[in-house]
């Protein structure tokens, strides 16, 4: 769309990833990534398997930390505190209260409807009754699961359905109030309903939360996104807005990738 | 416009038939435009009736190449460049069709001339070299579609000034001669009905080459008369 125009003063950014490199033991995962993150829109990451997208991703909430060997260069800004994410003095269990995430199947714990949810929340400290009861309605609700669960919410939640599964993952990420939410692959073990479901809720997300995606589905990336990033080999090739990375790409690798061609 | 292949080999043969199609309708298209002419000046009206019949075949073919849009669209949710050609040849099976159009209003307009009289001479050569513009016009936007080719729309576009000054003095030419000789009045508008259809097929031609810049580089350069300088 013409009306928007990338040069224009942009959204303030929610988080930017400065020269950015990623490795697990040698292997170079990212290189050198540049990108902002615009605060409440959502940015979607696109490219073949392999391309790093995932690991990208996994740098904002500092999953990489769990195993051995990985190191990160570079830094991944988060604002308005300008805090580096990735600083060794940030704490990640504190990064992962701000940064949520979904996973691409649905990984509830084997616990209640209600404890899935209240877990973050425990977590942190939280054990008044009443608050916890208030919380995870609104977080429930946020995620458009509420109506069909209110009346069993010591159901376990892995009788849910793989649709409510997701926005069941949804509501324990949003009961922490994050800042940002990593969603990787939301919608790839969902009908058609049930991504549509979630597509909606992304829509409804971003009035109060930052989103950052990664998608298989071209389609999705550009019916949810504002912003697309497009990555292959580790790198970032383009980053647009998503109304011309989807008409006219500036990189032709990206045209090839998004159109189905072999380069 | 990428030259490289798509992962489904079926999608480009979708495509490739598709832009086959177009060319074909556009090839009818041009042949229709000639035939309307050629009876314009030699007076032959017995082409007339067959150049209304082939009218039917080019609008049948715009329904078909519309309908197989509708289908890959359906079928393969395009985008980007593959999105704008689609967009773009929906768009230009229109402006062929009403080209189509414009040549059986020339056959008509022929057929009333010759049936009362004959074409006054002096019209003839202007009533050509309108037409030949008109027609190379055509014939290059369809060019510059079958090889993608910008530059060569955006000379096509640039050609249509040519095009419209000549109508022009066809119709201060006919306006004299109507004060001059009442008359030649009847005759006068059929002649100039026919001049407005040329020049009609004239922006066909500059619509098609603005698609096909419009597919080429995703540039919508309607109605924007600096891009084209």
């Amino acid at each position: 769309m013409q009306t928007q125009d990338i040069t224009q003063p942009q959204h303030p950014l929610k988080a930017e990833a400065r020269e950015l490199s990623f490795y697990y033991g040698a292997v170079k995962a990212l290189k050198g990534i540049n990108m902002p993150i615009h605060d409440k829109k959502v940015t979607a990451l696109i490219g073949p398997s392999g391309c790093g997208k995932s690991t990208y991703l996994r740098s904002f909430n500092r999953m990489h930390d769990l195993y051995p060997g990985n190191r990160y260069e570079g830094e991944i800004r988060f604002f308005p505190d300008n805090t580096n994410l990735l600083s060794a003095d940030v704490d990640p269990i504190e990064v992962r209260m701000r940064v949520g995430m979904v996973f691409q199947k649905p990984n509830p714990f084997p616990k209640s409807i209600f404890e899935n949810v209240a877990y973050g929340l425990r977590v942190r400290g939280l054990s008044n009754k009443r608050l916890l009861d208030e919380k995870v309605e609104q977080a429930l609700r946020s995620a458009a699961l509420w109506d069909e669960v209110k009346d069993r919410l010591q159901a376990l939640a892995p009788t849910l359905s793989g649709g409510q599964q997701q926005r069941l993952c949804i509501a324990r990420a949003l009961a922490t109030d994050p800042e940002l939410l990593l969603f990787d692959e939301p919608t790839s073990a969902l009908d058609p309903i049930a991504t549509g479901a979630i597509e909606e809720l992304v829509h409804e997300l971003k009035k109060r939360v930052t989103i950052l995606i990664v998608t298989h589905n071209m389609q999705q990336a550009a019916r949810v996104s504002d912003y697309t990033a497009y990555m292959y080999l580790g790198e970032m090739i383009e980053f647009g807005n998503t109304d011309e990375i989807f008409m006219k790409p500036n990189d032709r690798r990206t045209e090839d990738y998004i159109t189905g061609r072999m380069g | 416009m990428p030259d490289s292949v798509h992962v489904s080999t079926q999608f480009d043969e979708d495509l490739a038939r598709l832009r086959t199609h177009v060319l074909h309708m556009g090839g009818l298209v041009e042949t229709q435009i000639a035939a309307s002419i050629e009876a314009c000046i030699s007076g032959e009206v017995d082409r007339v009736r067959a150049i209304v019949d082939t009218d039917r075949k080019i609008n049948d073919l715009e329904k078909a190449i519309d309908d197989d849009c509708a289908h890959i669209i359906a079928k393969r949710q395009p985008i980007a460049s593959d999105l704008r050609l689609i967009l773009g040849i929906s768009k230009i099976v229109t402006d062929l069709e009403r080209s189509g159009d414009e040549a059986k209003k020339i056959a008509k307009g022929v057929r009333r001339i010759h049936e009362a009289g004959t074409l006054p001479k002096q019209y003839g050569i202007g009533i050509r070299h309108l037409a030949e513009a008109a027609l190379s016009m055509v014939h290059q936007a369809l060019d510059a579609f079958a090889r993608m080719d910008g530059a060569l729309a955006l000379n096509v576009i640039r050609a249509d000034v040519e095009v419209d000054v000549e109508f022009k003095s066809i119709i201060r030419q006919l306006i004299t001669h109507m004060m001059e000789d009442p008359r030649t009045i009847t005759t006068s508008i059929d002649i100039m009905a026919i001049a407005r259809a040329i020049e009609r097929i004239g922006d066909h031609a500059k619509n098609i080459s603005e698609q096909v810049v419009y597919v080429v580089d995703g540039r919508d350069i309607r109605y924007d008369k600096g891009a084209i300088k």
